[in-house]
């Protein structure tokens, strides 16, 4: 018997352009500020602009994760996503209004108190109706895209409708907490204080988010679950359960979502979540299907050219993001981080 | 013959035939049969939507790609003529030029878009139709200064065409550049179903077909799908503008809420599901069937709410306002127990 051949594999080095093209999108966003800052001259508007349009970036990140990783790990597409955002900011806001008391005392413990339990209510009802969407509207239409399109769009015309039921056809407007009303000065820029606290929470989150995914075992199913659902279940792991508390999770997160943003904008529509849709959409194709990592630099870029270019030239705003949209997917067809899915 | 102007696709149901005759002879005789204003606009009414709705069950009933963005072509079409006459003047060369522009336009948008999205995978397409059309209903409703914004645009068409143009009275009816214009209405949108027809029984009909039921397979035979797509997806988006110019022409305003409005896309989303996807005969059941109801069924729902008044939450629920709560009801019950619509049941019916 011959001895076999000499195989002795080798391992290319990756290339410096490879290594460049994998950390390209996490340089969009320096890049962006850096053009922000040189488009806009003066610094201290850039500074607002660029705490104001992280704070929307965040927001945004917050509503698009679920929707993401819906897709990703079940390949459903929830067109009725927006109805979370719109039902966890109408339950939110609710819950302020009624703790009026509380949320007027220039107490920051109460203040505090008051948006987490909002916080907290909003995220309840929203999963619970995350839950039973995923039951009555999404689990018939399995595997088939163009049902699932229609029977969500549905689902979100008949919640959205279900609001004006209940809290009334018009828009109702709210005032922030005591303590979160207003703004500081640094070097010259006045920044709000909700926008610097909705960076830092939505930041938190987001490393919270990836910790769970790199160092938990239910992260590790997830993860595996993207990239190979029917090895996954293979191995044992029932991928139901694990999609329907990753639905419930992402329904709650856009609940929290519409909350902040509701505290942000200071009005809340019912329309609003389908509005906040649109952006969701962008962010998430550009993110890349299914890529949480690519829906936050998404959301950044979307949140931060949207404030440079308001300031700039306000009516090319909502076209500045198509314009986005539209470059990205010239760049990258298939987004900034599309999941490789092994089939 | 007969079957010649209808491409061979006949309606293989004896009840569905003698719907969609009954639908065509109401609709061609409309302003004898059912005289008066109001239904004359809503007989105009149908026969524009049964053109948007068909062009668009071309897309999603043959081609199965989704589109959120159909309003948004029709619109195209209604600012052409709307723009066209505002700026060139009174007169048939205006509606000409506006007509051919806003198709013209609306066929290379949707290639645009289409080149962007159906290369990769047919969903982005819905979600990017959805960002477009929005971002372009706002673009409208901001640029005020072309498009009179909000407000929309009011604008003279050829006197021919309006009931101050008088010609006499038959069988009681007043002739009228109305009654002409109705007619315009009626037989431009014949001709685009008709034409619609063929282009759905034509190979290149069948093709799409083979793309909706399976793209892989298809491209494998030999078919490049994004062309098919693509080019569908541009067939479609100029018919729509077409009807969207019919409309403009008869209604003598447009507005974003009545070309634009993300409403009007459910409307269309909605008849194609109840009418049945991929068939055309669908659209026509579909459109006249919602037609009617949109007009009269609403007027019913704030009888019902006026006659629970005193119960707790249903009167909200019956309130007209809440129209779209019932048809999004509607529309997931349709979708689940009814996915081949109308004409898909009735031809069901005949073979078992």
């Amino acid at each position: 018997m011959s001895a076999a051949p000499d195989h002795t594999p080798t391992f290319a080095q990756i290339s410096l352009s490879e290594r460049i093209g994998k950390a390209a999108p996490l340089l969009l966003v320096p890049v962006m500020v850096a053009l922000g800052f040189l488009a806009i001259g003066s610094p201290s508007s850039w500074l607002t602009l660029t705490v104001s349009g992280l704070a929307m970036g965040m927001m945004i990140f917050i509503m698009a994760s679920g929707l993401t990783l819906v897709f990703g790990l079940m390949d459903v597409i929830n067109f009725g996503h927006g109805a979370f955002i719109s039902v966890g900011a109408f339950v939110g806001i609710s819950v302020l209004l009624v703790l009026g008391s509380w949320t007027g005392a220039p107490s920051l413990a109460l203040n505090v108190a008051a948006v987490m339990l909002a916080v907290i209510a909003a995220m309840i009802i929203t999963g619970a109706l995350g839950w039973a969407f995923e039951r009555v509207i999404v689990r018939p239409v399995y595997g088939a895209h163009l049902k699932q399109i229609l029977v969500t769009v549905g689902g979100l015309i008949v919640i959205e409708q279900m609001i004006h039921v209940i809290w009334g056809p018009d828009e109702i407007f709210l005032t922030r907490p005591e303590t979160l009303k207003g703004a500081f000065t640094f070097a010259g820029a006045a920044i709000e204080k909700y926008r610097l606290l909705a960076v830092v929470f939505g930041l938190v989150l987001f490393v919270a988010m990836r910790l769970v995914f790199k160092r938990t075992k239910i992260g590790l199913i997830v993860r595996a679950g993207v990239q190979n659902g029917e090895m996954v279940q293979a191995l044992g792991y029932r991928l139901r359960l694990v999609f329907i508390g990753v639905f419930i999770a992402g329904s709650a997160l856009a609940g929290l979502g519409g909350v902040m943003w509701g505290l942000y904008q200071e009005v809340i529509t019912a329309g609003m979540g389908e509005e906040m849709m649109i952006l969701v959409f962008i962010v998430v194709i550009i993110g890349g299907l299914g890529s949480v990592e690519g829906a936050f630099i998404g959301a950044l870029l979307v949140g931060l050219l949207q404030n440079y270019i308001a300031f700039l030239e306000p009516k090319l705003a909502l076209v500045s993001n198509i314009a986005l949209m539209t470059a990205v997917l010239m760049w990258r067809p298939q987004g900034m981080m599309p999941v490789v899915k092994a089939k | 013959m007969l079957i010649n102007i209808l491409s061979g696709d006949k309606p293989r149901s004896v009840i569905l035939t003698v719907l969609l005759l009954g639908i065509l002879v109401a609709l061609a005789f409309a302003p004898f049969l059912f005289p008066g204003v109001r239904s004359l606009e809503t007989a105009a009414r149908i026969c524009i939507f049964i053109v948007l709705v068909a062009s668009y069950d071309l897309l999603l009933g043959y081609g199965g790609i989704v589109s959120f963005a159909h309003t948004m072509f029709f619109g195209l079409g209604a600012y052409g003529v709307a723009l066209a006459s505002e700026n060139m003047g009174r007169g048939w060369g205006s509606l000409a030029v506006g007509t051919v522009a806003g198709a013209v336009a609306a066929a290379v948008l949707a290639l645009v878009i289409g080149l962007f999205s159906l290369r990769v995978r047919a969903i982005f397409f819905a979600m990017i139709t959805l960002a477009v059309a929005s971002a372009v209903a706002v673009l409208v409703s901001q640029l005020s200064g072309i498009t009179g914004g909000e407000d929309g645009l009011n604008y003279s068409i050829p006197r021919e065409l309006t009931p101050a143009f008088r010609l006499g009275e038959f069988l009681g009816v007043k002739i009228n550049g109305k009654l002409l214009n109705y007619y315009l209405v009626f037989f431009a949108s014949l001709a685009l179903f008709l034409m619609l027809l063929r282009v759905v029984n034509s190979p290149f009909g069948r093709v799409l077909q083979a793309i909706r039921e399976n793209d892989f397979r298809a491209e494998a035979i030999g078919y490049r799908v994004i062309y098919y797509r693509i080019a569908a997806t541009c067939l479609s988006a100029a018919v729509a503008a077409l009807a969207g110019s019919i409309f403009a022409i008869w209604l003598r305003y447009v507005g974003p809420d009545t070309t634009l409005s993300f409403e009007i896309m459910l409307d269309i989303l909605l008849m194609v599901v109840i009418g049945g996807m991929g068939t055309m005969y669908g659209a026509v059941l579909g459109a006249t069937i919602f037609v009617l109801a949109q007009n009269y069924l609403q007027n019913l729902m704030g009888a019902a709410s006026e006659a629970t008044t005193g119960l707790p939450l249903i009167p909200d629920l019956l309130n007209p306002d809440r129209w779209l709560l019932w048809l999004g009801v509607l529309f997931i019950l349709s979708v689940y127990f009814f996915p081949t619509g109308i004409v898909g049941r009735l031809r069901e019916g005949r073979r078992a």
